[in-house]
């Protein structure tokens, strides 16, 4: 098995021509394009066969003419198939951040100088996606990969096939962009209630909820959680004004600091679940909120950005 | 990647299933038992049925039954299961079941195969032009059919005219093949019995009535081109069958075994060459000029001069041949060969028989004797017709002195029977006389309808003589043709009877472009394949160096196509062409925009590397995103030389 494990390593090191991840974007070029027939193609290759056979035998001309012309057909179909997936510009997409647990998605985007049909894309142990690439233009293949640990998730090889147009030929390639994608730490299914004994204004519990000092309305930010909107300005308005976002006065009294010391048990990982939990709870609240981790620590704020600082910082705990 | 089971046909593939089938199927109905067509038309509906109802299909039980009760009939029909007809008959009873049962895409597939075999099936019984655009048509689909079967998102015209578009970059490749693949001698294998089943033609025994029926088919026997220009028409005698033995009322060949050699010694000289293409007919019959001599091919030859083939005429035959007009063999024949040319039945045709002793008496020799024969048969004023009355046991006699009306053959026999009877050795040669000379390409084409009988006698010191008591009696047969000389009462053949000459001019034309398709396509035979290659340079054709030449060629056609696969199309988007010519400009500058950058961030840093061409520089990107980016509008030419302009005068 060591053996044959190494050896598709091999392989697959000179399939790609290099050692992956490859610089984006990747050109599949005529030489990593590999062609074989596909189970119907091997079909279709029996039948001329004994077409022919049956030609000879009846000493049908015209039996030759219609042998050769499908036989032909299939080498027609060979280019094109190849000729739908050389040349095919792979570049890197969005790789937006998942959590533990859930599926990964790597956007790759797709481009060549003409049009190409129904490329499927599909991944060692992940999923697989059916696009169109128009001519001229770029189009974006999403793959989902399934994710257990926290940390960077680099994209593994992708294979990208196309059976386009007869279904007989099966062109197919190699390459690995060099994507990753940032894990955070799964969110603990069951975490203590908020720690807010650990605020520096402790002692008031207002259980997340401290929205009863409504202090004023400011433009809405999309990070901001919905239950802020002012939903019922924007319903008054109509659709073309654009949302509010209710701030709410309650800095000293929603101020929290989440703490590493404050989570229970010794596991490294559960500790960090925890405080995933944490964040987000305290980011859909609306809370100010620090973290605290032993080696280094973020003060207190709220929105979008300080959660995905936090949360980054969670993922990478221990990861250099 | 191994996928567990194949997807399930969508409505759109499954319409273009039924479209196959339909196409492929069609063309077949007149070969293929009524009851069949039929069933088959049956399940085609059911199935259009359930994919227009979007129901489920039969269960498999009933498919089983199905299919039991077709070969039942299949076996019913045909008495086997193998062999052509049958083998179509199965082919044909398969598709239309299996569309009952086609789920999934890989059934779809199976679909398509059965439809190629059945496009093929088709020139078991046809090979003419029309024959090959119905073939064409249904393979046409059935690639469209492919086409959709892989991706069903296109309309259904632009999928035809993607598989018309393939089928045609096909053709090249298809040419190369069909010109240079090694051909083999069929067949591989011992046919199926009723393969070539009988066809229209001359039979080895003669009786009133056999060769008038023959009048009446306008199929083709031969064609004949002469480079020299083609002999009268008087002298088209093409010796078929020889018929020596009587029995009253049928003549027969004596059967005696041929001799791969002729059994006479050619002249030097007075030898017409000439090609001859003998469409198939199932015997080993030649037909030649009288007296043939050897051809180049395998042949033998019959002691009464009739050429054979070693096999059955299966196929189209191809073959240069010399022949000798003026030329009589057998002044040494044998006696045994003599007496049974003078054999008669006892008491056969009294009334003759009195008659040639009469001749005899008057006679000094044998000449004088037919000539009274001659004679007697010109002043019995015999009607030539395609319609004489039926005889009875005495045939010469109520043919000569009762009825009068009569058929070549009818004639024939006559005067055989008078020349036995007056002690002349004679026989019956059949065989066709005349043909038309197609003047679209030069080619003599002989039809069934030229069918004739005549006869031969043997005078001592001269050998066998052709004498044609029709010419006697009808001699526009031998002049013109058969319908110069019947009466016009009496029906003949369409082509006979059209005079029309704009419809004749087609009928030629047509005629011509049927000839040179036997010959190219269809008679493209393994010796035809060695004698072009020859001619086109190559020194020693075996399959040796055609495969090789064909690897080359087929090759460098491959390579040529994938360089041109390749290439690089540059029919790009001029925006985005001069925004990268721009950047590429820019990065001599170290200043390249990333592949990760959009133009305005890109704008953004060059501004801030370049502080006094910011504002050209934003002025640029924004151009060009409203250019890339923006709604379509028709100002795009301007907006495009705009941009041009200002990328020309940025100079930071």
């Amino acid at each position: 098995m060591r053996i044959a494990a190494a050896l598709q390593e091999q392989f697959f090191s000179w399939a790609l021509r290099g050692k992956p991840p490859e610089a984006s974007p990747v050109t599949l070029g005529q030489r990593r394009v590999y062609v074989l027939p596909t189970r119907a193609g091997i079909g279709y290759a029996a039948v001329l066969l004994t077409m022919l056979l049956g030609s000879i035998n009846y000493n049908l001309s015209l039996g030759y003419v219609l042998t050769f012309l499908l036989a032909a057909l299939g080498v027609v179909a060979i280019l094109h198939t190849f000729r739908n997936l050389v040349r095919l510009k792979v570049s890197r997409g969005r790789t937006p951040p998942a959590f533990a647990g859930e599926a990964a998605a790597f956007h790759l985007v797709l481009a060549g100088d003409s049009e190409r049909r129904a490329l499927r894309l599909w991944l060692p142990e992940g999923g697989t996606t059916t696009i169109d690439v128009p001519a001229r233009d770029s189009a974006d293949a999403c793959l989902r990969l399934p994710t257990t640990k926290r940390g960077w998730l680099a994209l593994p090889r992708v294979g990208i096939e196309t059976t386009w147009p007869l279904g007989l030929i099966r062109a197919w390639a190699y390459c690995a962009p060099d994507m990753r994608c940032l894990v955070y730490p799964k969110p603990a299914a069951k975490a203590p209630p908020l720690p807010w004994g650990a605020g520096e204004h402790g002692g008031r519990r207002a259980g997340g909820q401290g929205s009863d000092d409504f202090s004023g309305l400011r433009d809405h930010h999309p990070a901001d959680p919905p239950r802020h909107v002012a939903w019922k300005i924007a319903a008054r308005q109509g659709d073309e004004a654009p949302l509010l976002t209710k701030q709410f006065d309650g800095a000293a009294a929603s101020r929290i600091w989440l703490d590493w010391e404050a989570t229970p048990g010794e596991d490294v990982e559960t500790r960090l679940s925890v405080l995933t939990r944490w964040a987000l709870d305290a980011h859909a609240a609306g809370l100010e909120w620090g973290l605290r981790l032993p080696e280094r620590s973020l003060a207190p704020a709220s929105g979008g950005e300080h959660l995905h600082a936090a949360l980054s910082v969670l993922a990478l705990h221990g990861q250099g | 990647m191994a996928k567990a089971r194949s997807p399930a046909l969508s409505p759109v593939q499954a319409w273009w299933l039924i479209a196959t089938g339909i196409a492929v199927a069609a063309p077949l109905v007149p070969h293929i038992p009524p009851w069949l067509t039929i069933a088959a038309g049956l399940a085609l509906l059911w199935r259009t049925a359930l994919a227009w109802q979007r129901k489920p299909l039969p269960p498999r039980w009933l498919l089983v039954l199905l299919v039991a009760a077709g070969c039942a009939g299949v076996l019913w029909q045909f008495r086997t299961l193998f062999g052509q007809n049958p083998g179509v008959a199965l082919l044909i009873l398969l598709l239309a079941l299996k569309y009952l049962e086609a789920r999934t895409i890989r059934d779809g597939l199976a679909v398509v195969f059965l439809a190629f075999f059945l496009a093929l099936a088709q020139f078991f019984y046809s090979q003419v032009i029309p024959a090959a655009i119905a073939s064409t048509l249904g393979v046409l689909v059935a690639t469209a059919t492919l086409l959709a079967l892989a991706d069903p998102r296109d309309p259904p015209l632009a999928t035809l005219r993607r598989a018309g578009v393939m089928l045609l970059q096909a053709l090249p490749l298809m040419l190369l093949l069909f010109v240079l693949f090694p051909r083999v001698q069929g067949p591989l294998w011992a046919l199926p019995r009723d393969a070539n089943s009988a066809r229209t033609g001359l039979s080895d025994t003669m009786a009133p009535g056999s060769i008038s029926e023959l009048s009446q088919s306008d199929a083709i026997a031969f064609r004949a081109r002469f480079p020299d220009g083609v002999p009268p028409q008087r002298q088209l005698y093409w010796r078929g069958p020889v018929l020596s033995d009587f029995d009253g009322r049928a003549w027969r060949p004596l059967g005696e075994k041929p001799q791969p050699r002729l059994p006479y010694t050619e002249p030097d000289a007075g030898g017409i060459d000439y090609e001859i293409i003998i469409e198939p007919h199932n015997r080993h019959w030649l037909f030649a000029l009288e007296l043939p001599g050897a051809t180049t091919a395998a042949m033998l030859a019959t002691h009464d001069y009739q050429l054979l083939a070693t096999e059955p005429l299966a196929t189209r035959r191809r073959l240069a041949m010399r022949s000798y007009p003026a030329f009589h063999a057998g002044s040494d024949e044998d006696a045994t060969v003599r007496r049974r040319a003078m054999f008669l039945p006892e008491g056969s045709n009294p009334r003759i028989r009195a008659l040639a002793a009469q001749w005899r008496a008057q006679a000094r020799n044998d000449d004088d004797v037919l000539l009274a024969a001659q004679t007697f048969f010109l002043r019995q004023r015999l009607l030539y017709t395609l319609m004489p009355p039926l005889l009875g046991e005495q045939t010469a006699d109520e043919f000569l002195f009762d009825t009068k009306q009569g058929f070549c053959e009818h004639f024939a026999n006559a005067f055989a029977v008078a020349m036995r009877t007056a002690g002349i050795p004679a026989r019956v040669v059949t065989g066709y006389q005349g043909g038309e000379l197609n003047p679209v390409d030069g080619w003599l084409t002989v039809r069934q309808y030229d069918a004739h009988a005549w006869t031969e006698v043997w005078l001592p010191g001269r050998g066998w003589l052709r004498i044609d008591p029709t010419a006697i009696s009808a001699p526009t047969r031998i002049d013109l043709n058969l319908a110069a000389a019947v009466p016009a009462s009496d029906p003949l053949p369409l082509l006979m009877r059209v005079d029309l000459a704009w419809l004749r001019d087609i009928r030629f034309r047509w005629d011509a472009v049927t000839n040179a398709w036997n010959q190219w396509v269809l008679g493209y035979s393994p010796a035809r394949q060695r004698d072009l290659l020859r001619r086109l340079g190559m020194r020693e054709p075996d399959w040796r160096s055609m495969t090789a030449t064909l690897a080359v060629l087929a090759g460098l056609a491959l390579l040529a196509l994938t360089a041109w696969t390749l290439r690089q199309r540059r029919r790009r988007d001029p925006v985005l062409a001069l925004w990268e010519r721009f950047s590429h400009r820019l990065g001599r500058r170290g200043l390249a925009r990333r592949p990760d950058e959009g133009p305005h961030d890109y704008a953004a840093r060059i501004a801030t590397a370049l502080p006094q061409a910011a504002a050209d520089m934003r002025a640029i990107a924004d151009l060009y995103a409203r250019l890339r980016y923006g709604p379509a509008t028709t100002g795009v030419g301007t907006g495009l030389d705009e941009l041009r302009r200002r990328m020309a005068s940025f100079a930071p």
